[in-house]
């Protein structure tokens, strides 16, 4: 099937919705989505979203600004970080104004309370700057964007799954589809395509991401042409669930919350003397990896306790209330009274397609735009969170530069026509479909993506070094030629998942190489990037960021592009 | 320890009827019912067609019937149930089956649509948010939990019996708007809602609040819609 649209929006969380949101009746736009619009995964977003209101106490963009920066181990670039921190206030009204239901202060305000490395007066102690809905802020605003763009009537295309871009003389003109309830492969025409679709973390075995979380987005652009930056800067947050990895939220501690070894000390006093428990996300996975290596884990093993039991009964029920509920029905705790069994867990990509600060996709280390192509949000680097994202920094992000993208697309599609669509533009991806459903190979997506989770899990998460990274590489290289002999043995075309899952794979593969061959590039260790055998930050050498280009017919090439320095000159990173 | 697996499978465009298909899988008492039925799917029956996406009961995608009764496959654990490892997986009941475990859930959505979901306020300022008291964000507070699931839809009796009927989600949605202090169409809402498609389809039969996986007092919610159209009456008399 064939249609035509001006704006094509890929993914259908925050990032997408807002951008949809903004174009709303100036131009004809459609959502595509592979889960229904509500299920999208910025929905699991809990603790809160950062702007310096200033209403529970003083506060100001620059501080904002600068905790950014140094979150970002000085690798975001400071001209988008300035827009992000200056705009956040704006951004957080509106999303009022549209009806985010925000918890209140005594006065009516929204309600902020503290989050890990945001800091009054360029680091002298915690502030209060995220705005909350209990912890399930990213619900909130997922449900408000989606009802707003039900009034403002956008079409959504719920339960397809892009396979690829559509790309004519260096143009990105439109995407091919698969619906999942038919089969049927759909065209769609456009004059621009915006790409949010999120992260990737089930390149890992631990993830709070969700099982959507494939990296679709970045796969295909990459394979489309455009590069991928600072693909090596993979956020693990310190407290997953144990054994579960789903997300107990940094509000935990933002309230008062603390981690304990197995000593019952209070670790972090120790590596993060002024801010403690709410020291950056990479830093205190690190330091609890280092506790575990140190023989204090509880009872010896690689988990730690999450302690709330100091707080009381309400800030836990009310305030942390999801987190709560999270803890009885999966870890079987109580955290009223007990302590919370938590380790680190995959959660966010700082990587991403590179673009600029107005959504359009770059091709090069000029900024050149790739016509056509615009991308927001995790699946996205401007790049604002460098090498390590600071908490309430997502959202952010997903409505600053989705709104961004909104509105440099309106003005686009107004101003030129539809590109020429290349002849049979599906052809591709009807002959790979084919492949799958007639492949005889032995190979099962299942054995193929445990490997490459654990494998990702031992090699290239929080502690890397060389010899690990080759290995990591070699198995991604053995696994893409077993997922060349993969078979689908579902031959339906009503909700296939197993072919769903080897499109999914593909992706996981080609995303995993390139983190990997950043990390191997990366010879230092900055923000969530930590390399064992060069544990310093070289800002002679690498304070660039990472290009990594798909290659036909050979390696991937790695470029870098050198950091917008603007106010905050690079200096030791402690806390 | 080994579990067994009564699977409900269908494709109507191909199978005459319904059918139930066993499975044998080892699985924890910590597993989840969606961990049972991944691995199902990846180890055993590649065809098999279910729902999910976030896996800890945020993004609404697995309401299905277990052993009987409405929940949700990512919020409940093997453990949960003193059914001898045995369980009885079937979709949600009241809407049509698309394949196996997925129903149509277009007809839950056009209801929701129906109750204007969004909030209809005066003009904003750009610089301000709308002051809300505290306790106003609390009140509506319990149907902020809501994650769009269908779970209690499908189990109110009323909406079987009535099929115009709105349903507890979308009533709940209402709820949500109607008590919101920035909302300013509150009695066009009221009035919208004043008949047997609309709130007074619900006869306090308490079946969503029982299922609703996100322990949502949808039926206190909804008697709060009642009394306050009630008010409304008395006071315009």
């Amino acid at each position: 099937m064939k249609h035509q649209y001006d704006v094509i929006i890929v993914g259908s969380g925050l990032a997408g919705l807002r951008a949809a949101v903004e174009i709303g009746k100036e131009a004809h736009v459609a959502v595509l989505t592979k889960v229904f619009a509500t299920r999208s995964h910025s929905g699991a977003a809990q603790g809160g979203i950062g702007a310096a209101l200033g209403n529970e106490e003083e506060d100001h963009w620059e501080w904002h600004m600068f905790d950014t920066v140094k979150g970002s181990d000085y690798l975001g670039d400071q001209d988008a970080i300035e827009i992000l921190a200056k705009d956040a206030p704006r951004a957080i009204y509106e999303l009022e104004n549209l009806g985010v239901p925000f918890n209140r202060t005594p006065e009516g305000k929204i309600a902020q309370r503290a989050f890990g490395g945001h800091t009054r007066n360029h680091g002298e102690a915690p502030v209060k700057r995220a705005c909350y809905a209990a912890t399930r802020t990213g619900r909130v605003i997922l449900d408000t964007l989606w009802e707003q763009s039900l009034q403002r009537k956008i079409e959504f295309f719920d339960e397809f799954q892009m396979l690829s871009l559509i790309v004519h003389n260096d143009q990105c003109c439109g995407v091919v589809a698969y619906e999942l309830a038919t089969g049927k492969l759909h065209t769609f025409h456009c004059k621009a395509v915006m790409l949010a679709t999120g992260g990737a973390g089930k390149i890992f075995k631990t993830t709070s991401n969700a099982f959507a979380s494939t990296g679709d987005g970045m796969a295909i652009a990459y394979r489309g042409g455009a590069p991928l930056e600072d693909m090596e800067f993979v956020q693990f947050h310190p407290t997953g669930i144990y054994k579960l990895g789903i997300l107990i939220s940094e509000a935990a501690r933002g309230e008062g919350g603390i981690l304990l070894n197995n000593d019952g000390e209070r670790f972090m006093e120790r590596y993060a003397p002024v801010i403690k428990d709410l020291a950056p996300r990479d830093m205190i996975s690190r330091c609890m990896l280092d506790e575990i290596r140190a023989g204090r884990g509880i009872n010896g093993q690689d988990y730690f306790h999450l302690d709330l039991t100091h707080l009381g009964h309400d800030v836990i029920e009310n305030k942390l209330a999801e987190i709560t509920s999270f803890a009885r029905t999966y870890a079987g705790v109580d955290p009223v009274k007990e302590p919370i069994p938590v380790q680190p867990t995959c959660h966010y990509m700082m990587g991403g397609i590179a673009t600029d600060a107005d959504g359009r996709v770059i091709v090069d280390d000029n900024n050149t735009p790739f016509t056509g192509l615009y991308a927001a949000g995790e699946c996205a680097c401007v790049s604002v969170h460098g090498a390590n994202r600071l908490g309430c920094n997502a959202l952010l992000d997903t409505l600053v530069f989705g709104r961004r993208a909104g509105i440099q697309i309106k003005s686009f599609v107004k101003s030129v026509d539809h590109p020429k669509l290349p002849a049979k533009p599906d052809q591709k991806d009807t002959d790979m479909i084919k492949a799958y459903m007639q492949s005889s190979g032995q190979e099962t997506t299942g054995a193929i993506r445990a490997e490459l989770q654990e494998s990702m899990m031992e090699n290239v998460s929080v502690f890397r070094q060389k010899k690990g990274l080759m290995a990591a590489l070699d198995k991604i290289k053995q696994l893409k030629k077993r997922y060349n002999k993969t078979s689908i043995q579902d031959k339906g075309n009503c909700f296939n998942r197993d072919l769903l899952d080897a499109v999914e794979l593909g992706h996981l593969l080609d995303l995993a190489e390139v983190i990997t061959r950043g990390a191997l590039h990366r010879k230092e260790s900055r923000g969530a990037h930590f390399r064992e055998d060069f544990p310093e930050r070289d800002d002679k050498k690498f304070l660039s960021h990472t290009l990594v280009r798909y290659n036909e017919s050979n390696d991937p090439l790695m470029l870098t592009k050198p950091v917008n320095i603007t106010r905050y000159e690079p200096k030791e990173r402690k806390y | 320890m080994k579990c067994n697996f009564s699977v409900y499978r269908y494709n109507p465009k191909g199978d005459k009827e319904p059918r139930y298909r066993d499975y044998e899988i080892v699985a924890e008492p910590t597993d989840k019912i969606l961990d049972c039925l991944n691995k199902i799917r990846w180890e055993q029956d590649a065809t098999l067609a279910f729902r999910s996406s976030c896996a800890h009961g945020i993004c609404g995608s697995d309401a299905l019937m277990i052993n009987g009764r409405i929940e949700l496959a990512c919020q409940k654990l093997v453990r949960d149930f003193k059914t001898g490892n045995n369980f009885v997986i079937e979709p949600l009941p009241l809407f049509d089956v698309v394949k196996d475990l997925i129903v149509d859930l277009e007809p839950f959505f056009e209801k929701y649509r129906q109750v204007q979901p969004y909030l209809i306020a005066a003009e904003g300022k750009p610089d301000k948010e709308f002051i809300q008291s505290a306790e106003n964000q609390e009140l509506i507070e319990p149907a902020l939990r809501c994650i769009l699931c269908a779970s209690c839809t499908a189990a109110c009796p009323m909406n079987r019996a009535r099929p115009e009927y709105k349903g507890p989600a979308a009533l709940l949605r209402a709820f949500r708007y109607i008590f919101d202090s920035r909302d300013s169409i509150t009695d066009e809402r009221l009035e919208k809602l004043d008949s047997e498609d609309g709130i007074w389809g619900c006869k306090s039969m308490w079946w969503c609040t029982e299922v609703c996986p996100k322990e949502i007092p949808i039926t206190k919610c909804l008697g709060q819609i009642k009394r306050a159209i009630k008010q409304k009456e008395k006071g315009q008399q």
